[in-house]
Order: structure tokens, then sequence, then C-alpha cells
């Protein structure tokens, strides 16, 4: 029943969002564009010359550009895989009766009200240091060497800490979805003879699957663009072995000052994030449909 | 409708949940427990647990070190700030969406949604220069500018997909009995969508609270929140686990708090529309 | 009527009370958060005594983000920041690209000519001074007196990476928890390639030979990164890759290490109140191999003004407040000699009171022994001892300290580590055009 009138409401009232993320999203990236084809270092003040498509062919051809293409997906893709699952496990666990449950529901969510940079420092510090740190103490106590996370597995660490930090926010919104799940279709199942298995996997999971893919969606906005705690704990190291392509761009533009460069990365990180936008998209668009 | 649960069952899945609880919650409890050591304890091996001698020396020394409440203000301004500025801009644009749908309505959705992919590092010159021409480098309200865009798509989604589920009968009957668009907000709609608009808030703050890309890297000494707070304890020279964990639990405690306090809103919110 | 008035009144009342306020000039000092940073800003009393006009915001911030951010300012003309703390690799470029202002006009008290030679250089562009220094540092060897005791040792004042070798492998007790040599591991150009870049000068490496080229195909610094990393392996603390100067000065601080080469800054640490060895630590130059370099950088943290600030005047008198002889004698007074900002000026080293400290000859030796003009064996077309004072140098040294990270890690080989070094500077010395 959407009038002419409503519509035009409607458009003015959707405007000021739209207007201001345009701008938002334009001016920026017209300067990183004209910015990616000169050679401009902040380095070196004076006029900078336009040199073509030189920034993108270094970019493209670095040999950490691969690596941290792959990292970029392994982290996101570990991240997801630990908070979906380890987040279902949980809000399972938490949908029990139990006693107290408001306070482990409050011991659950306080990850994911610290500052990464926080959370970050406190890991690597106090956890992971291989002298200092309290998993060394354990590992000691057991009569085993300390395992030096941040230089051997420097990219597992990271997943571990990021995991950390979002795994709280799965937990909840799968909590929230577990508790509107129909109780008596559940009870029915059960008098038919369903086994605790074939319930979870014919019940449960159906019923999970669009939160499932929320978690999904939001987190991997969020995913794509870790820094901080890369910068914090590895610097990206040893060698490559934890830059992502966030961290890559940052090196190009906020170490080394090589605005070209770095705008050049920038632009290659916003297409292939665009690229699994799409994707996304597409995904959830399909199950948020109904 | 509660079923019939075994005492023992109920006793293991408590024993077992608290368990995991604990683990989560750990870290952020041993960095309040190492805020209260001196250096010397912060480091012992074997760790200590709760035996050492309490101290507040390093409240103290950080205290004296910085401005704590310059940066806790600058935290509230901005987070809060950038929150209802966002607010103010999303509700309208939310509620036309879900009312008035058109044809191109979820993909101007999920347009939005996706400007928060753009690499930040990539654009800090560009904004860093637009921000000097505009006098805005290291001010609040610079910052609320900012931390308003970036953080939009998410309000504007999260409002969407509330308003989606107001049934539209209601406006409609509203409509009959002669309701102007304003009142139509005003009082039917803004009610039922309190809940809704409250937890959006409150994720909004919590990750305007936490975002360190941004707030360090445009602020200098007047505008800087507890961020660049953190920056100035991180890996400074000689022990410092005692001081970095009081300068943390001192960053972290106002939203731990709030968020604790108001949980219950925010994990209504944080559904995203994924609860029917 | 009256209520509008009166509300006029009000309004021009604050206006003039706000004007009275700015006559307070503010500036805003970034800093790192080291040690003598800190100390300075409780120290602040006495200067806001000395000029109460002069309101002074701080900005203390980790070395790597305050560098980030200073840099990006002053590049980019932001304004933020009326004095500035940056390094001896910085003054020279900067100072070239007239993005600083001179501090030629400091009064006459001041006293240029105290400032230690070496220092005075690092800092002066075409007979300009840019910066004036806050501390200044060498590296030295630290150890542990009781340890080398134990092991029936004696430690050379100038010893040589043999006798460092020999010393490690005697102190290291693992099970106990004692590492006989503690060195940076992690990645970036101020923490292991600051030690790497001026320990592969002992060995006859240098970054670059007169027409640019790459020099980490060259056996020199094959020699360097195999010494460094073979060494690392027997006798390092495990993690070492990612310790940088903090981290190894607490686990010197600990009891951890047998020896630790670096900053000459570190001594005053080593051997105050936090220190659980403090009574035990001896000094030694950093070591050689016979070849007429020794292993030792240069480094001063200094303070300068970025030209264009509102407020030069307040900020020149600043400068001069915190790197005058004053301030030493403030320190002194207020925490002892030891705890003096070190490495700067002729007459501190000159005061009998600061001879009796035990390191105070050391890290003069060490600061004089270093030659930024000339820091390599071979001639090379750069000046810097553990850097080299071009603007590409930042972002090469990381990626290259990355490569000898991972090496120390060893998540690669030490010959895999030099040549994607090698081809990495190439390829931005390339891009950069300096290899044709």
């Amino acid at each position: 029943m959407a009038t002419q009138h409503s519509r035009a409401a409607a458009r003015l009232m959707i405007s000021p969002a739209v207007v201001l993320l345009l701008g938002w999203m334009i001016i920026p990236l017209a300067m990183t564009i004209y910015f990616s084809f000169l050679n401009y270092n902040l380095l070196h003040p004076g006029p900078h010359n336009f040199i073509g498509f030189r920034n993108y062919y270094y970019f493209l051809t670095d040999p950490s550009f691969t690596t941290a293409l792959w990292n970029t997906i392994v982290l996101v893709l570990g991240v997801l895989l630990i908070t979906t699952v380890g987040g279902v496990l949980l809000a399972l666990l938490l949908d029990q009766p139990m006693w107290g449950q408001g306070i482990v529901r409050v011991l659950v969510i306080a990850p994911f009200f610290v500052m990464p940079t926080v959370s970050a420092l406190v890991w690597k510090n106090m956890f992971m240091n291989p002298v200092n740190g309290l998993f060394a103490y354990f590992a000691h106590s057991l009569g085993l060497q300390p395992f030096d996370f941040l230089s051997q597995a420097p990219l597992f660490s990271i997943i571990l800490i990021v995991a950390w930090q979002w795994l709280p926010f799965a937990t909840l919104i799968l909590l929230t979805a577990l508790q509107s799940l129909d109780s008596e279709q559940m009870e029915a199942a059960e008098m038919d003879g369903a086994s605790a298995i074939s319930r979870f996997l014919f019940i449960t999971i159906p019923h999970l699957t669009r939160s499932i893919t929320v978690v999904i969606l939001i987190q991997t906005i969020f995913l794509l663009s870790v820094f901080a705690e890369i910068l914090v704990t590895t610097n990206g190291g040893p060698g490559t072995a934890s830059t992502n392509l966030t961290y890559l761009v940052y090196g190009q533009s906020l170490l080394q000052y090589d605005v070209g460069g770095g705008s050049a990365g920038g632009i290659v990180a916003v297409i292939l994030a665009n690229i699994v936008a799409i994707f996304l998209m597409r995904m959830i668009g399909k199950n948020l449909e109904g | 409708m509660a079923r019939n649960v075994t005492p023992a069952r109920k006793a293991t899945v408590t024993v077992l949940a608290w368990g995991i609880g604990f683990l989560i919650f750990f870290p952020i409890l041993w960095t309040v427990l190492t805020s209260f050591k001196s250096e010397g304890d912060a480091v012992a091996i074997p760790p200590v647990f709760l035996n050492f001698h309490w101290t507040l020396e390093n409240y103290a020394i950080v205290n004296q070190r910085s401005d704590y409440l310059l940066h806790f203000w600058n935290s509230i301004v901005i987070s809060f700030g950038s929150t209802f500025l966002g607010l103010v801009i999303a509700i309208p644009a939310a509620w036309a969406m879900a009312f008035v749908p058109g044809r191109r309505t979820k993909d101007v959705l999920m347009w939005m949604l996706s400007t928060k992919m753009m690499p930040s590092v990539g654009v800090l010159i560009p904004i860093y220069l637009l921000f000097r021409n505009t006098g805005l480098l290291d001010t609040r309200i610079g910052l609320v500018i900012v931390l308003t865009l970036i953080d939009l798509p998410i309000i504007v989604w999260m409002l969407y997909t509330y308003f989606k589920e107001i049934p539209g009968e209601i406006l409609e009957a509203a409509r009959m009995d002669g309701a102007t668009l304003r009142s139509e907000i005003l009082y039917v709609l803004t009610p039922m969508a309190v809940p809704g608009i409250a937890s959006t808030l409150l994720l909004n703050v919590i990750l305007a609270w936490n975002e360190a890309f941004w707030t360090l890297n445009l602020t200098a000494a007047n505008a800087a929140p507890l961020t660049a707070f953190i920056a100035s304890y991180s890996s400074p020279e000689g022990l410092f686990y005692a001081k970095l964990s009081a300068a943390s639990t001192m960053a972290i405690a106002p939203i731990l708090i709030l968020g604790w306090f108001s949980q219950k809103q925010l994990v209504r919110g944080l559904t995203f529309g994924a609860v029917k | 009527m009256t209520s509008t008035l009166r509300a006029l009144f009000g309004a021009c009342a604050v206006a003039a009370l706000a004007t009275v306020a700015t006559a307070e000039t503010t500036i805003t000092v970034a800093t790192v958060n080291n040690g003598d940073m800190i100390r300075m800003q409780g120290l602040m009393s006495d200067f806001y005594a000395k000029h109460p006009d002069i309101k002074v915001n701080w900005v203390t911030l980790e070395e790597n983000v305050l560098r980030q951010k200073v840099t990006t300012d002053i590049a980019t003309k932001g304004g933020q920041y009326d004095v500035m703390t940056i390094g001896t690799y910085e003054v020279p470029i900067w100072g070239k690209q007239g993005w600083l202002e001179s501090l030629n006009d400091l009064p006459a008290s001041w006293d240029a000519n105290d400032i230690l030679p070496a220092i005075r250089g690092g800092l002066t562009v075409d007979g300009k001074l840019y910066a004036a220094p806050f501390y200044g540092e060498s590296s030295m060897v630290m150890y542990r007196t009781d340890l080398m005791k134990k092991a029936g040792l004696t430690m050379p004042d100038k010893p040589t990476w043999a006798d460092i070798e020999k010393a490690a492998d005697a102190m290291t007790d693992k099970a106990a928890g004692v590492y006989g040599i503690c060195l940076r591991g992690k990645a970036g150009w101020g923490e292991n390639m600051a030690f790497l870049t001026a320990m592969s000068n002992s060995f006859g490496a240098s970054w670059f030979d007169m027409k640019w080229q790459p020099q980490f195909n060259g056996d020199a610094w094959k020699k360097t990164i195999n010494t460094y990393v073979d060494l690392m392996k027997k006798d390092g603390p495990p993690g070492a890759s990612n310790n940088g100067f903090n981290e190894n000065l607490a686990l010197f601080q600990q009891g951890k290490c047998g020896m630790w080469i670096d900053a000459t800054v570190a001594a005053s640490f080593v051997t105050g109140k936090d220190s659980t060895v403090a009574n035990d630590v001896g000094f030694a130059l950093a070591p050689d191999n016979g070849l007429g370099k020794r292993s030792n950088w240069l480094w001063a943290w200094s303070l300068a003004i970025p030209a264009g600030t509102k407020h030069s005047d307040a900020a020149k008198t600043f400068i001069d407040w915190a790197t005058s002889k004053d301030y030493l004698a403030l320190v002194a007074s207020k925490e002892g000699w030891a705890n003096v900002p070190p490495g700067t000026r002729t007459s501190l080293y000159e005061n009998p009171e600061y001879a009796k400290v035990p390191f105070a000859k050391m890290t003069l030796d060490s600061i004089n022994s270093a030659d930024p003009t000339h820091p390599t064996v071979n001639p090379v077309p750069y000046v810097g001892v553990q850097f080299v004072a071009i603007p590409e140098f930042q972002g090469i040294a990381n990626d290259v300290g990355q490569q000898f990270s991972a090496a120390l890690a060893g998540t690669e080989t030490v010959d895999e580590a030099l040549s994607k070094s090698q081809d990495l500077t190439v390829r931005a010395m390339t891009k950069a055009g300096y290899i044709k």
C-alpha cells in the first residue's frame, strides 16, 4: 500500500545515510586510486610523477603477496571454524538447565568487551611468552620444553587470540537462536524415539542455519581486516608467516611510507574484499530471504 | 514446559559450564590479578594466584604518568557521540527500508555493509590529508565523524532487521486513525523499537570503544582516547607486566561493567534478525 | 531586557577569561615511553616553576607507534606536534628536506660545544643543528660477573666474538633457566636490524657497495648471520625471535641472561632498583673480529621542532630546559647520578661524581668508538652505523629483519633468509631508482 508520497518520503529518509556512506566510500577511494598511479613516497617531497601501473606491478609480484593472500584466507576460515563449531557446542551446553547460568554467561561474554590491542598484549606477554608466560610454566611443570607459540606457530597463535575474542559473539547469537527453538517439536521428536544425535542434526542444526550465516557474515567483515593483533604480537613474522593483506598494505604505506605502493595495495585489497562480499551477500541473501 | 532433568545431569552440566566459562574468562581475571601485584610477583615462578602481597602501586604509577580521566572522557564522548549520531542518521533510513521496501532496498543494504570491508590502513593517508585541511586532526568531533561512518552500516542493518519484525498491520491501523508520518514514528514505532535501538546502541558503543586504528592515528594529545593510553604502556623498558595489567584493567573496566549490566539487552540485539 | 544584557556581559566575561587563558602557550610534545622520558614527565614541576606561561601536553607512545605518527604528521605537515622525539636516523633525512627548524639559535647557556662530537655530528646537516640530544647511546656487552666467576672466566675489556662465544657456552645452564647470551631477535629496523647491521660491520659486511648494490649474497653477511643464529640456538633463550630491547631487558633483570649486547642506556636499568642482579653486572666494549670495526652502534633520542609550528619559541624554551646541563643536575639531585640521561655532554663525563657510576667510562668509550661517517670496513656510499640514512631504509630493513627473525626462529635456513633478503632489497632499491 506504499503510495507515491510515502515512497518519496522513504527516499528522503534513506538519503542521508546513503549520501554519507557514498562520500565516505568515494572520496578516499578516489584519492587512493589517484595516489596508486603516482610515485609518491611521503619521505620524498616534491612533485609526484605519474608512473602508470608500476605500483600495482610491484605489489602483485611481491613474493609476500601470495603468502599474505593465503594467510588472510587461513586466518578468516580458521577463526570462523573455531568460533562457529565452538559457539554451537557452547551454546548447546549453556542452553541446558544448570545453576548460575547468568553468571556463566557473564564469564563467557567478557572477552568480547576487551580491546583487541589489550587482548593481544595480554596473550602475548602473560600466556604465550616462552619464558615468563603461563603456558611455559605449565609445560615446565609437566616436564616439557615450553612451546614458542609466536615464532613456531605464529598464524595459529593469532587465530587463537582472535577466536577467543569472537567466540562470545558467536555463542551468544547461537544461544539466543537455540532458546527460540520450539521445545514442543523437540519433545515430539523425542517421543518418536529420535536419538539425541539425529535430533541435533535434523532439528537443531537447520534451526541454527540462519544464525550461523549471520555469524559468518558479521565476523568475516571484521576478520578480513584483522590488524592490531598482528601488529602487537608478531609484526607479521617471522618472515611473512603471519602477514595478512591488511598488514601487508600497512607495511607499504606506514612502515615504508610508500603512499603510491600502499594505495595500489589498498585498491587490490578493496577489490578482493568486494569479491568476498559479493559471494557472502549471495549466500546471506538466500538464507535471509525467508 | 521445563523438561525433567535429573539432579546429577544438572550438576554435571553446571560443573562443565562453569569450568569452560572460567577458562574463557581466565585471561581477563589474570590481568586484573596481575595489576595488583608488584612487578616481581607478576613474573614469579611458580606463578602466584592469590597469595601475593596486594598493592595499588601500579595504579598509582599509571595515574601519575597519564591523564586517565582525559582519555576516559574522550573514549566516552567518541563512542557515545558516534553511536548517537549514527542512530540519528540510521533510524529513518532503516525505517524506510523496512516499511517501504523498494526493488533495490536489499542491494543498498548489502552495498552499505560492503563499505565496511575497505581496509582502513590503505586510506589513512588520504583521510589524514583531508583531516589536516579541515582542521579535524586531534579533535573529538573528527573521530566522532569517522567512527559514525564506519559503524553506520552495522547500525542500519541491525535496526532494519528489528524494524522488519514489527508487524506492518499496526502501522496500517495507526494510519487509518489518521496518524501522520511523524506521529506514526513517534508514538507507534518508537516504543516498539526501543529494545532494538537500545541493543544497537550498546553494541556500537562497544565497537567504537575498542576501535584502535583511527582513534590512534588521528589523535595526538587532546582527543586521544583509551586506545592511545594503552599504547604508551605496551613494551616500555624493563619489567612491565604489572603496570601493563593495571593500564589494561583501567581501559577495559568501564566497557566491561557497562556490558555486564546491560548484557540482556545486548544479547537480544546481537541476533541481527537471525532469530525469528 | 536586563537578562539579555546580563547574558551578554556574562558571555563577554567568559570570552575575556578565555583570552587570558590563551596567553598561556600550550605545546604538544611527542615522545617515546622510555624510562628517561617518563622520568622527565615526573620532573615537570621544575619546568613549570621556571616557565609558568608554558603548558606541556605529553603524547607518550611506544616507539613504533610514535615513529609512525610523527612521520605521517611531519610529512603531511599535519602540525599536531610542536616538539618531536626522533633519532639520529630521521634527523639527517628530515633536516635535508627542510622539515625541521634549526636549533642554532638556542641560548649560549645551552652550550652546543659541550655536546659529544660524535652525537652532534649525527644531528647536524650543512652546519645546522636540527635536534637537541636528550640521551645518547652506543651498544656494549653487559655480563654477569658472578656467572663468569663461577665459570672460571674473565671478560676482557675489548672482547672478540670468539671470547663472547666461549663465555656464552660456559654460562649457559638451561636447567636453571640461565641462558648464556640474550640478543635481539624481534624483526624491525630499530630492533634486530640495529644489532645485526652493527654486528655485520665487525665481520666486514655492509648493506651496499659504492654502486648501491645490496651485499647480502656475500660471505661477510653469511658469516655474520651464521654466527648469530648458531650462538643463539646454543645459548640463547627460547622465543628469542620475539625479543627486542625491552623483552631482553626484562630477562636480564630477572637474572636469566649471562650476557646481553645492547644499548648502553640499559646499564642504568640492569644496575637499578628493578633488577635482581644489580650488583653483579660488568661491562665491556662490543665485540670485534680484528678487522678494525667493532659491533657497536650510535644513536641519540633527540628533541626537534617541526618547521612551521606556531609555538616555536615555547618549543625552544622547552628543549633548552630538557637538554640542558641544569636538567642533568636536576635528575642527579632527585634520583642520583646513575639515572641521569647519558651520552650527550662532555661536561657530564668530566664530572668526578659521574665518573663513580660503574658504566660511565664504558658508555663514553663505546660512543667515541662509533663512526657514522665511516661505519664499515669497506667504503660505502651512505652514513649511519646501524642504519643507512636513506628514506627507503626503514621499509627494506623491516622486511630484511623479518627474514633474519625467521632464520633465528628456524622457520627458514640462513641461506634462504639471505637470498630472500638480497632479492627484496634489489627489488626495493630498483623501484626507488638507486639501481638503474
